[in-house]
């Protein structure tokens, strides 16, 4: 049984050719919702961007007589809210604080998680005191400790990027200790010791690279919790504060005026979704193109 | 044959814990190499046989340091060499060096083949970027590849290509001694010849010394000059290939050849089957370890352990019965 699964696995390592991220974009590009995921991504990226040319409006300024415009208002196609200020110009601006939240946490907690996984996975005596660490912030509810976290820091959004990214970091390390250890029993990493190779060359050189996809694919999952949990901190209070065009914060105040003016709150709940489901949707899709076989808890 | 000896083996012993229950006390060992007495000398082949688990690759992994001993001596040009730190060791490894049994898993799969080779130079030497490419195209034509393969990936070669690949890695420092761990045993007969003939090319070339740990009894009398049968962890026979294949005297060795497919039918030798299973490394047989299965075994085999000793010039056996 074992030499049956032995033979597939090296016939299926026969069977690539090309290059591996070329590989895995014709893989991706079968894969029709993880399309559109990466379509509304780009779009949002591209939003975010060049949000001073494309939106008319200042998403702060304050324009009491037009206040709680509704949809497809001349000059306000999405309305406008409570104070007046036009609802595109909110919902493009909260794009770019959902996008730099997201990206500077993920990269940040990653580089934590990562480096803590390749160190518990690779140094064996390590890995019982790394590991129960891990365990010991996994053990807490992530909001909570994102809550907690803000708590000692002081509510702003630097702080929320703060508290996202130490909660990425436990996921990650597992995930990457997971990779690591079945890696590093690789023969290549045993002729690479035969050779003399230092521990830093092995790690960084020839484990780092093989572990890639379950980091990528973490990463891109993790984009989606983390702006989630931007915009329910931001929601809660403890993150972005009012004028700030946070989707969170947008729908906190747009909660008041539920009845008069519901796309206040659901606006920006809609970009929300939308982002974390194209997230989702890509995470999975480079999942399956990347490798079938990685398991993933979340 | 030139008798200076290369490495010197006294007393090896590699042994694996066993541990168990919440403190991780060792309860036990896996002895997968128990006590191993041998020389090898320059430029010789010595092939090592037995059957799986006998420990004939940690032997190998063990003698590299990629293993770290329990006990006994290993000496390289009279250093010794088996208690150093990695560190103190890498200066040794690249007189020594090692081809891996499976080619499909010996190389980094996202690297290319040519940053895999310079790499054995960036880690030993202060060679120039130009230098080491130079150096690693030498290599390639000198294994039977081209220098085009310089930027391709492992996956896009052949089972005896990768191998090729691997040889290269090792012998690029002109080491003295290669350890070849089943190099041909996952290559197709046609290709397997073919490696031979490349290793036995190269050992000509740069006075290569060999440490042929193979299965394959057929494969290991065509390339080696000395033998040595191990069983359970421990040497059974040592011999030069004649001695060993034409006069057998361990009982273990003279089954193991009996086993040996022969081409002239009627020619067979009558069959020696070994009764019961190969005993646990982890739970040692007393006395011979060999005596569980022996045939020939008497009451002292099963107390006493037998000495290694030199039966005629050359030819060393452990068994009370010769």
């Amino acid at each position: 049984m074992e030499n049956g699964i032995a033979l597939e696995k090296k016939d299926v390592n026969r069977g690539k050719k090309g290059h591996f991220l070329l590989d895995t974009w014709k893989r991706m590009c079968k894969n029709k919702l993880a399309l559109i995921g990466i379509s509304i991504i780009l779009i949002q990226v591209i939003l975010a961007i060049f949000a001073p040319v494309l939106v008319a409006h200042d998403p702060y300024k304050q324009d009491l007589a037009s206040a709680k415009l509704s949809i497809g208002t001349a000059g306000h196609f999405l309305g406008t809210d409570n104070y007046g200020r036009d609802m595109w110009s909110r919902l493009v601006y909260g794009a770019r604080i959902s996008l730099i939240v997201g990206l500077t946490s993920v990269v940040l907690g990653l580089a934590g998680g990562v480096l803590l996984g390749l160190i518990s996975g690779y140094f064996k005596k390590l890995d019982a005191v790394i590991m129960r660490i891990v365990d010991l912030l996994f053990a807490f509810p992530g909001t909570l400790l994102a809550m907690l976290i803000i708590a000692m820091l002081g509510t702003s959004l630097v702080n929320v990027i703060i508290a996202i990214s130490i909660w990425s970091i436990p996921g990650c390390a597992r995930i990457v200790r997971g990779s690591v250890l079945s890696v590093k029993n690789q023969e290549y990493i045993l002729a690479m010791k035969s050779i003399g190779a230092s521990h830093t060359r092995i790690i960084f050189k020839h484990i780092l690279p093989n572990c890639t996809a379950p980091i990528i694919i973490f990463a891109t999952t993790r984009m989606a919790t983390a702006i989630l949990s931007c915009a329910s901190l931001s929601y809660l209070g403890l993150g972005a504060q009012p004028p700030s065009p946070e989707w969170g914060a947008m729908i906190a105040a747009g909660q008041d005026f539920m009845w008069e003016a519901p796309h206040m709150a659901i606006l920006p709940g809609i970009a929300i979704m939308l982002t974390v489901f194209a997230f989702n949707v890509v995470g999975d899709g480079l999942r399956d193109a990347l490798d079938p076989n990685i398991k993933f808890d979340s | 044959m030139n008798q200076l000896p290369l490495l010197e083996i006294k007393g090896l012993k590699t042994f694996y814990p066993i541990k168990k229950g919440i403190l991780k006390r060792t309860k036990a060992y896996v002895k997968a190499v128990n006590d191993i007495d041998i020389t090898i000398y320059e430029g010789e082949t010595l092939g090592v046989v037995g059957e799986s688990g006998c420990g004939k690759s940690t032997l190998g992994r063990t003698v590299l340091g990629l293993e770290r001993k329990t006990g006994g001596n290993i000496r390289f040009r009279d250093e010794e060499i088996g208690n150093l730190s990695d560190s103190q060791l890498k200066k040794y490894k690249k007189h020594m060096q090692m081809i891996f049994q499976d080619p499909f898993a010996s190389l980094d799969p996202r690297q290319r083949i040519g940053d895999a080779l310079e790499e054995v130079f960036i880690i030993h030497t202060n060679l120039s970027k130009n230098e080491r490419v130079q150096r690693v195209k030498e290599l390639l034509v000198e294994v039977g590849l081209k220098k085009e393969h310089y930027d391709r990936f492992p996956h896009e070669f052949s089972g005896g290509q990768r191998q090729r690949i691997g040889i290269a890695r090792a012998i690029a420092l002109n080491p003295s001694l290669v350890i070849c761990d089943e190099a041909v045993s996952a290559l197709d007969v046609s290709v397997q010849a073919q490696i031979i003939k490349l290793l036995l090319e190269l050992q000509e070339k740069h006075h290569l010394t060999y440490m042929f740990i193979s299965h394959d009894l057929s494969v290991v009398r065509h390339i080696s000059d000395r033998v040595l049968v191990m069983y359970l962890g421990t040497t059974a026979e040592l011999g030069t290939s004649d001695q060993i294949y034409r006069n057998p005297l361990h009982p273990y060795t003279k089954a193991l050849l009996s086993s040996i497919p022969r081409p002239i039918p009627g020619k067979n030798k009558e069959r020696i089957k070994l009764e019961g299973e190969i005993p646990s490394a982890s739970n040692y047989p007393t006395g011979c370890p060999f005596h569980t299965r022996c045939p020939l075994a008497t009451e002292q085999c099963k107390v006493t352990r037998p000495e290694w000793r030199e039966v005629e010039e050359g030819h060393f056996v452990a068994c009370h019965e010769v």
